[in-house]
């Protein structure tokens, strides 16, 4: 079996400030992996870069495609970049209003990747942006409101929606719990945990709360400083963390 | 004529606007960036087209200046002036005799021939504009031909009126391969975009050249079961009893009186004049 995404020496920085330095990694399919990390530990930025959104200074991200099977995405021209982008990968983001085109409806927002690789029967379009709400827990009486009339955790839900009607393979999220509360949170969590699970997705989570990779997360990776500090299966590095930093991060979560 | 360079612009702009022509016509559907001059007539009210026929003006031509389809409106009548002053060329109202037609929002019903040029005025000559507000970004969706937007605005048409409501400036893509704003004509000219005269495109605020060579394939963009369809007023002309013609709704009285008649006012004063 080859891995569906392996990255290699993957190094950004911003001018003398350090984004992330040689971060290496293999992801299998149906795997998530979580990355964990303080505020400017360069989760995001490693993300960004795996997701062809920014340029690194060095290291490699081979992509096995359906097509041509492993290649390196950053070598790829940018039409080919883009291709996959809108089929075989999502990028949910922290803020839907990032992710989502709150000047059209629900229906549009859901079928906006569909037209983009193809789709040119409404009814089929719209048949699957209804079915694609229902599943997403969206009443699909909404499916011609505009995404700012709705509340943040429905929002948040649209934007997967959007990402995943394509059938892709492999989902970038970048705090997609972020800003929720608590209730909400879960749900989104238990959501998304079925939809990996049935879709047989690969994903790649940048978090800082470690309830989200304990509940989502097959493995996880620490950063710290924009270096790999620690990684390992979930349960193993939360139950039992090597690195002082490691430590440090499992028991700073509150016990309520 | 001595007061004025022929057709009003000085001989080197006249060789940058031709370049920017040439390679227009060379990709068709392609917004070729201009240095767009500023003219002796507020943007919109046609400085692009201005531009590009004093570019392409010679002095045996005769030309044709209509907006809305009509001859006889200010915008029309002062441009036609224009080059009457500033290039001493014989001008006319009939289309056939025309070998430059500049054009507002219509395309003459008279099919046009070989030889003939067709000169649009372009107020936005980007069709991505209202969704997509950059310009960098729009530049790299012409270059990636990432045009899947185009279509969430007309599923958001269908989803909210039933049917595709964009009745004017209907984006149509040009050889399979560029998006393109045809101007703000009725989606009733669109079918009439394929001619055997050269469309040229001029938008002045916008800096923009872009143009149709002859025989060009023009598609307007659709959806399956939601086919484009080339719409008018479901009337005969009033005056000429045309029924195949683009209308103008007119309305006569304050108590709901109303006629339709042709805009193509050339047209109609032909049919009238044979039918007398």
């Amino acid at each position: 079996m080859t891995p569906l995404l392996e990255v290699r020496g993957l190094t950004k920085s911003y001018g003398r400030s350090l984004g992330c330095a040689e971060v290496s990694f293999d992801l299998w399919p149906g795997e998530v992996m979580g990355i964990v990390g303080e505020s400017g530990s360069g989760k995001s930025t490693l993300l960004n870069c795996l997701a062809g959104l920014l340029e690194p200074d060095a290291g490699e991200v081979i992509f096995d495609t359906r097509a041509d099977g492993p290649r390196d995405v950053l070598r790829m021209g940018e039409p080919e970049r883009r291709w996959l982008a809108r089929t075989d990968w999502a990028f949910v983001r922290q803020n839907p209003r990032d992710g989502l085109r709150m000047g059209v409806s629900a229906g549009a927002n859901v079928g906006e990747r569909l037209m983009a690789v193809g789709a040119r029967h409404y009814g089929d379009i719209r048949a699957r942006a209804t079915d694609w709400l229902r599943r997403v827990e969206i009443d699909p009486a909404r499916i011609d409101d505009r995404p700012r009339t709705f509340s943040g955790g429905m929002q948040q839900r649209l934007q997967i929606a959007r990402n995943l009607v394509t059938g892709p393979r492999l989902v970038f999220m970048d705090e997609p719990t972020g800003g929720l509360d608590v209730s909400v949170q879960a749900r989104l969590l238990d959501l998304l945990r079925g939809l990996v699970r049935d879709m047989g997705l690969s994903a790649v989570v940048v978090t800082h709360d470690l309830a989200v990779v304990r509940l989502l997360a097959h493995r996880i990776m620490v950063m710290k400083d924009g270096r790999v500090v620690e990684e390992g299966l979930t349960d193993q590095v939360l139950d039992d963390p090597r690195h002082p930093y490691t430590q440090l991060l499992v028991s700073s979560v509150l016990q309520v | 004529m001595t007061d004025y360079n022929f057709a009003y612009l000085d001989e080197d702009t006249k060789r940058m606007i031709r370049r920017a022509i040439l390679k227009a016509l060379a990709v068709p559907g392609y917004q070729v960036p201009f240095a767009s001059r500023e003219m002796p007539m507020p943007y919109g009210w046609g400085t692009g087209g201005v531009q590009v026929s004093a570019a392409i003006l010679t002095p045996e031509d005769v030309m044709k200046v209509i907006d809305q389809g009509a001859d006889d409106t200010t915008n029309a009548v002062s441009i036609r002036r224009f080059f009457e002053k500033t290039a001493g060329v014989a001008t006319t109202t009939r289309t056939a005799e025309a070998t430059v037609i500049q054009t507002r929002h219509r395309i003459p019903e008279t099919p046009l021939r070989e030889g003939q040029v067709l000169v649009y005025q372009v107020p936005i000559p980007e069709p991505l504009r209202f969704l997509e507000p950059r310009e960098t970004e729009t530049r790299r969706m012409h270059a990636l031909e990432d045009y899947g937007l185009m279509h969430v605005k007309l599923y958001e048409d269908i989803a909210r009126h039933g049917r595709i409501a964009t009745s004017y400036a209907y984006p149509v893509k040009v050889e399979g391969r560029y998006v393109m704003d045809p101007s703000p004509i009725p989606k009733f000219d669109n079918p009439r975009l394929k001619s055997e005269a050269i469309q040229l495109f001029g938008a002045g605020r916008e800096q923009r050249i872009y143009a149709l060579p002859p025989h060009c394939r023009v598609e307007s963009l659709d959806f399956e079961d939601h086919p484009f369809e080339a719409s008018k007023a479901d009337h005969p002309c009033a005056l000429c009893g045309a029924t195949g013609s683009y209308l103008d709704e007119v309305i006569t009285d304050d108590a709901g009186g109303r006629m339709f008649v042709c805009s193509d006012t050339d047209f109609c004063a032909t049919r009238r004049g044979e039918a007398a």
